[in-house]
Formats: C-alpha cells, structure tokens, sequence
C-alpha cells in the first residue's frame, strides 16, 4: 500500500478484547497475527565462531532451555533460517563467509550480534585479522554485550527481538525490510586486499562514528 | 632421558662435520636446546626420531622466532704500561666497538617420545637473513604434525620451508601481503577509538586523537558574600 493510511482509533478497549476472549470469542487483526507467530518461530542458524558460541550452545540446552522462546530449531542449513546469531570474533578472513551466509537465509531474517567482539571486535579490535565489528557488514538488530555473555542475556536479547518484532508493521513506511521493495536483503561481499577487506565496510548499513576529542 | 649435550656428543660422532651446538637457557627453566645447521637438519630429525634409545616420535610444537637486526656495543679496557715508568699504574682507555649483528628467522620445534614416554627434545633451525635466504628445510616429512604449524610459521614470520608439500599461507589469505608477527611489519592505519588504551595502542591514540588545546584561562568567580 503506498498511501498514507492513519489507523482508526481503537474502538475495542485492551479490556474489552480480555472480557471478550474470556467469554470465547479472539479478536485480532492480521498484523498481529502475523508478528505473533513471525516472532514465535525465530530459528537461528547452527552457526559459532568463538567462545560465545559455547554459550550459546548452553542456552539451547536443558537447564536454560532457548525452546521456552520458540527458538530451539538450530538450522544446519541458512536457507532454514532466520536469525544469525554472530558468536564470537569475526577475523578479517572469515568475514565474507559470514556475510555469504547471511545473503543465502531468507527474509525475513534477523542478526544478533553477541559479545564484545562481535560488537566491536572486543579485546582483539586492534588486531591485525580481526574485523572490527559485523555491522560494519550486515545490519544488526540486537547487540548484546558481555565477554561472552550469559545464556541468560542471550535469552533476554532473543525476547528484546520478539518485541522488536511485534512492532513490525505489515504496511507504511515503517515496514520492515522484507516487506518493503526499497531496501535490498543482500549485503555486497568484500574482497580480500592486501592488508584487509575491500571494501572494509558497506556504506549502506554502516557509517562511522564522529571522532571523539580526548578531554584530558 | 639424554642431556642435550649428551645428545650432541652423539649426533656429532654419527654425522661428522655436521654443524650442532647447544644453545643454553640461562632461565629458570633451563631447558637447553640443539642449534642445528640447515645442511644435515633432515638427516638429524630422521635420527631423533628413529634412534632406539631417544625415538622421538612426536612433534608437538613448532614455533617461529624473529631476530631482528641488533647493534652491539661491547666495551674493553685496553690498559697499556708506561714505558717511562714501569712500576707506575698503567693508562687505562676504555674503547666501545660497534658492531651489527645481522638478523635472522629463528624455527624451534619441541619432541615427545611416546614409546619412551620422555621429552621434550628442543631443538632449532636458523634462517641466513631475513630476506632472501629466510628458508629452512622442512621437516614434515619426518614429522607428519610439523606440516600446518610449518605453514603457520611461513604464514606469520615469513620462512620458507624448503620441501614441505604444500607451503600455503593458512591462517591469513592468500591475497595477503607482509608476515605480522615479525617485529617490523607495519600494519594499516586503520586505528579507531577505545575507552581503555594502553602499552602501543595508547601511542596510536594520542596520535589519532591528540589533546585539544587548553582553554583560555577563566577568572575565577568570586562566590558571592552570604
């Protein structure tokens, strides 16, 4: 739909729909619908990189138990998946696989980037083959700190992704990426150089901060 | 197990003429080592590892060093008597000597015996310089395990390893120019700002991100009288 649509009030208070469902009778519209179940069968790919990947690994396992949330389906294959969850240091070398396959998973997908040096490189930023974050490559949508950290956070960046997802809009211009014709689902896949990628970062998702001047 | 001295001693009666020292460790974990000179290397390793009473069948480590070029000053006293006066102390001159010790590419492996359940045998391997004569003779064909740690010492230190089977870069890509763990590579200036610089990476932040100038002294406000 490409004109403006302003949505009605709601003329069903939140509880009404509650007395109502009560009595038997659901109402909802296809937008909720859609995200509900979009944001309860989020399944990553069985994909790690690092020491976060072990914790990952705990989190789908019994004691922490990712299949509360709907996302105990880890894909071997990125064509059944929807969430990457980058686990660990992205070296320079690996890079464009990780890109490939977050090209090869169909939309709508979803990136995590987990732990400090899939943030920004962590402790190894300054290193000679280590990327200095994936989002200079592919867009991220949660970011979770920690070194690595706890399938308890990892857990709590999966449910800040289903809220995130439940405020998708299936029309206007606040639509996600998948639903929209305008903004492409692949990211250009960086060449080796010399001395490092080339490009070293897709302008399309990623810019560089300003420049910090030092206060002492 | 043998002492590497003993070792040597050994080795030197069944190759003569080969080129075998013992480099020692003056740490505190002593753990002497063999230099072995490039031309009897191969022939040594097969020794080592086939000998009854040492057959060090296991490789479990090899490592590259890099020595760069050095400048050493070394100071003697020449004292030289009087001719006038013999019983008189003698003048003593202090005389530095400069000189340049040229640099090379160091490979060190360490051996286990498993059959004989001792070790480790170090020994190690140097390159002429470290340019155009920075090659060894490989030693994977004696020791299968030397072959990706070989390629990784090629890969980061740059040493060719004459008759290894497959001398590939293995940890960088192959586009990839320069070895970085050698003392004087240079990486990319591509430094970008962290919150807690320190050692090398604190220089690279002042030079990115130098000291704004200081303020223009402010007169300090009188605190009004109660």
């Amino acid at each position: 739909m490409s004109q403006e649509v302003t949505p009605p009030p709601p003329s069903v208070t939140e509880t009404e729909r509650d007395e109502l469902r009560r009595q038997g009778i659901l109402l909802t519209s296809l937008q909720e619908l859609y995200t509900w179940g979009n944001s309860h069968s989020v399944w990553p790919l069985n994909f790690g990189l690092a020491c976060c990947a072990i914790e990952m690994i705990a989190a789908s396992m019994a004691k922490f138990d990712i299949a509360r949330f709907g996302s105990e389906v880890f894909r071997p294959s990125p064509r059944q998946a929807d969430l990457l969850i980058v686990s660990g240091t992205v070296t320079k070398k690996m890079a464009p696989q990780v890109i490939r396959l977050w090209n090869q998973m169909p939309e709508p997908k979803y990136c995590i980037a987990m732990g400090a040096c899939a943030i920004s490189g962590g402790p190894f930023k300054q290193g000679y083959n280590v990327l200095k974050g994936i989002d200079r490559f592919i867009p991220v949508d949660i970011y979770i700190p920690g070194c690595p950290p706890r399938p308890e956070a990892l857990l709590h960046g999966l449910v800040q992704l289903q809220k995130k997802i439940q405020g998708f809009k299936l029309t206007g211009p606040d639509a996600p990426r998948h639903l929209r014709d305008d903004q492409p689902c692949n990211c250009p896949v960086p060449e080796f150089g010399e001395h490092d990628l080339e490009p070293p970062a897709n302008p399309a998702v990623w810019t560089a901060p300003p420049a910090i001047v030092r206060k002492d | 197990m043998e002492s590497p001295e003993q070792i040597r001693d050994r080795l030197l009666a069944r190759f003569p003429g080969a080129e075998i020292s013992v480099v020692t460790n003056p740490g505190i974990a002593a753990q002497h080592s063999l230099l072995l000179g490039a031309a009897h290397a191969r022939a040594i390793a097969e020794f080592l590892r086939d000998d009854p009473t040492l057959r060090l069948d296991q490789c479990s480590n090899v490592t590259g060093i890099d020595w760069p070029e050095k400048e050493i000053v070394e100071t003697t006293n020449i004292s030289t008597p009087d001719p006038a006066n013999p019983a008189a102390p003698p003048t003593v001159v202090e005389q530095k000597t400069k000189r340049l010790q040229p640099g090379f590419l160091e490979v060190v492996y360490h051996l286990y015996s498993i059959t004989h359940r001792h070790g480790p045998v170090i020994f190690r391997q140097r390159t002429g310089n470290r340019s155009d004569e920075a090659t060894v003779p490989s030693l994977t064909p004696v020791w299968r395990s030397c072959e990706f740690q070989e390629r990784e010492v090629f890969d980061l230190f740059g040493v060719t390893f004459v008759g290894h089977p497959d001398l590939r870069r293995i940890l960088m890509w192959d586009e990839f120019k320069d070895h970085p763990m050698r003392r004087d590579y240079v990486e990319p200036d591509d430094y970008e700002w962290e919150p807690t610089p320190h050692g090398a990476v604190l220089e690279k932040t002042k030079a990115h991100y130098p000291t704004p100038p200081a303020p223009a002294a402010v007169a300090p406000v009188k605190a009004a009288a109660p």
